[in-house]
């Protein structure tokens, strides 16, 4: 399945802090086709005078001594200039986010600063009805290395704008692990600057909620930019899990690599998975790949993936996007069981090792720990289903 | 001593086209401790044998038995032939992308057996094995047959056969594909599982160049989805010498009179 929306109508897409200057979104748009708009809740809302948050999510976080963290206002009048400053709002629910946290919260890794451990901030919600927001910006400046990790558990319909700005030859790792209790909302907006020979890592983990969202956006603010953008996803009966990835190349000689790998069982597993990469006509020597692979566990999942690769260059390095949709390989479970190991435990195996390769990319030994008991809770729960 | 034996045996497998049948009624008796070779040409049906044997979901036994010391191996699932002591090495591996040859065959090695190794002992165990196979150490933390050329599937089916000790193990040209030295390796281990006189080997084969080295009791020719003649190691010889060909004519003959 082709998209017939070029990625070039993404990035000419409106972009506002007013929520009031996108449509609620029918369902029938093209970036809202595939979500379950009757889900979204509170998120909605027509009424826009002063949107605010319902305070359900809290944040914690952990940072060594490091890193600079403030707390900033955010309301209208007295914004923090740095906000909005490496992206705007593109949808309504993004717009509404930005205009309805009252605080936002700022990390500076400052220049030339390696952080040893990894930052935690830990995002709770605690299920009070009605839509809560959130702002966060992670500023790693100039030649300077992070981890940070950002947890999502509990329960609560949310919406947050994420920006994450890298400065040149800086080096960032971020993980967003989504482990939100079964009937959470979260629409998450990520909005990522890549600067001059810089390296950000970009994970996105999937496992709880209802439904989430989340549309990360890359822009690249120099030449020589590399992000790599993984992404793995268990989509149990009822979840709705969307990523709508977006990297737009205006720059030379940076490079993007998009993995996005998901596992899927029962009735009404939905995951949707959008590629869209634009490369400008100043972006020579491109390099870019693009990959969504995705294991049906059983009957009844939908895997959507839409790999839209767009180039306005003639002098691109290297360009590739693939899809794979597919059942578990009877082969390889033939293979594993013809050695004595039942069938659940083979099922385990192969799905765990479908994983695995991204698992271990990801390079964070935090990061993979806590995937893989997550893994092994979810296969236990899909095996006991 | 165990013994595995089959009996007119008819196999279809599912095609795009529905089923069709390869197996037209295979007669054959193995015991632990012995050797046999089965032998034909191309497409005549022997890795579906091997196959129906182990209990591959897409071939159908139409009729006919496969028991084990008297137990009905067709109402088993795969995992329980391969618990009862039946290993099949594969003609054509496969591969398993992410996971490890360790994880994979500790994690065997624990279903074979009942229980989990020692890890000390184990550890042990499969570096000797793997060491008398001529494999490098290093090959442990590869993914199962991922990338593996094609002497090294071979061998580690061969390491899979050692370390599970089953009672019959059906080798589906275990010889394909190796040079004259892996071949010796490979036939060394071959050798090894046969002195413990508890393993009955079936080499499923083309060429009787491994059968120099792995000497059978009995040679069994197969053709048209069935066993058209049996004997001793001389008839690979004649075999050798002589091709299929005749076999061939004399299935195609049968075949038309059924
Ligand atoms: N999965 C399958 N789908 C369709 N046809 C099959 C399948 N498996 C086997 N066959 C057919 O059944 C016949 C026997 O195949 P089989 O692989 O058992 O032969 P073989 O004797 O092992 O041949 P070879 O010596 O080439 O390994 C062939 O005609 C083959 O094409
Ligand atoms: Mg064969």
């Amino acid at each position: 399945m082709t998209s017939d929306v070029p990625a070039v109508d993404r990035s000419e897409r409106t972009r506002s802090l007013d929520p009031a200057d996108f449509a609620i979104p029918l369902g029938r748009e093209e970036e809202w086709r595939f979500t379950p708009i009757g889900q979204l809740r509170d998120l909605l809302t027509d009424d826009l005078d002063a949107p605010s948050g319902s305070g359900s999510v809290s944040l914690d976080v952990k940072a060594p001594n490091d890193v600079k963290v403030e707390r900033v206002s955010h309301r209208d009048g007295r914004r923090d200039a740095r906000l909005g400053a490496v992206g705007l709002p593109g949808d309504r629910v993004a717009a509404l986010a930005f205009a309805g946290s009252d605080t936002a919260t700022i990390l500076t890794v400052p220049q030339d600063t390696q952080l040893d451990e990894p930052v935690v901030i830990r995002a709770h919600g605690n299920g009070t009805p009605g839509a809560d927001f959130g702002h966060l910006l992670l500023h790693v400046e100039a030649l300077s290395s992070a981890v940070v990790v950002l947890d999502h558990v509990g329960s609560a319909t949310y919406a947050d704008n994420l920006e994450i700005k890298v400065g040149d030859q800086g080096h960032l790792t971020v993980v967003t692990l989504l482990d939100w209790d079964v009937d959470a909302v979260h629409l998450s907006a990520h909005h990522i600057e890549v600067g001059r020979d810089a390296r950000v890592v970009h994970v996105v983990v999937s496992l709880g909620g209802e439904v989430v969202r989340v549309t990360p956006e890359v822009t690249f603010a120099g030449p020589g930019g590399d992000v790599e953008l993984l992404g793995l996803f268990f989509t149990d009966p009822g979840q709705h899990h969307e990523h709508r990835i977006f990297v737009d190349h205006s720059e030379p000689h940076c490079r993007s690599n998009v993995n996005y790998r998901g596992a899927l069982i029962g009735e009404r597993a939905h995951s949707v998975w959008i590629g869209d990469v634009l490369i400008r006509a100043g972006a020579v020597g491109t390099e870019t790949y693009e990959i969504n692979r995705n294991l049906l566990l059983s009957d009844g999942p939908r895997a959507d993936s839409v790999p839209n690769l767009e180039i306005e260059t003639g002098d691109v390095a290297s360009a590739g996007h693939a899809s794979v949709t597919g059942r578990l390989d009877d082969d390889q479970l033939f293979y594993l069981m013809a050695r004595g190991i039942p069938e659940m435990e083979a099922r385990r195996l192969v799905v765990t090792g479908f994983f695995a390769e991204l698992r271990d990319r990801i390079g964070v030994p935090f990061v993979t720990d806590r995937l893989k008991s997550a893994l092994e809770t979810e296969l236990e729960r899909a095996s006991a289903s | 001593m165990t013994s595995l034996t089959i009996k007119d045996l008819h196999v279809s497998v599912e095609t795009d086209d529905g089923a069709r049948p390869i197996l037209r009624g295979v007669d054959l008796t193995i015991s632990s401790g012995e050797t046999h070779a089965l032998m034909g040409p191309n497409g005549s049906g022997k890795s579906t044998l091997a196959y129906a044997v182990a209990g591959h979901p897409r071939y159908d036994v139409t009729s006919g038995s496969i028991t084990l010391d008297g137990v009905d191996v067709l109402e088993m699932s795969i995992d329980e032939r391969a618990r009862a002591g039946l290993f099949l090495a594969m003609q054509y591996p496969v591969e398993v992308p992410g996971v490890s040859v360790t994880n994979f065959l500790r994690t065997a090695a624990t279903a074979v057996r009942g229980e989990a190794p020692k890890v000390r002992h184990w550890v042990k165990e499969v570096r000797e094995t793997m060491d008398q196979l001529s494999m490098d150490p290093a090959f442990a933390e590869r993914n199962v047959n991922e990338g593996f050329s094609g002497g090294e599937k071979k061998r580690s089916e061969l390491l899979q056969l050692e370390l599970l000790r089953p009672t019959i193990a059906i080798l589906d040209e275990i010889d394909s594909g190796l040079d004259v030295d892996a071949l010796k390796v490979v036939s060394d281990g071959i050798n090894r599982v046969r002195a413990t006189g508890e393993t009955g080997v079936m080499l499923i084969t083309h060429y009787t160049r491994i059968l120099r080295y792995v000497k059978p009791d009995q040679v069994h020719v197969f053709a048209g989805g069935r066993i058209v003649e049996r004997g001793g190691p001389e008839l690979a010889e004649a075999l050798e010498a002589e091709g299929y060909e005749r076999y061939v004519g004399r299935d195609l003959a049968s075949a038309g009179a059924n």
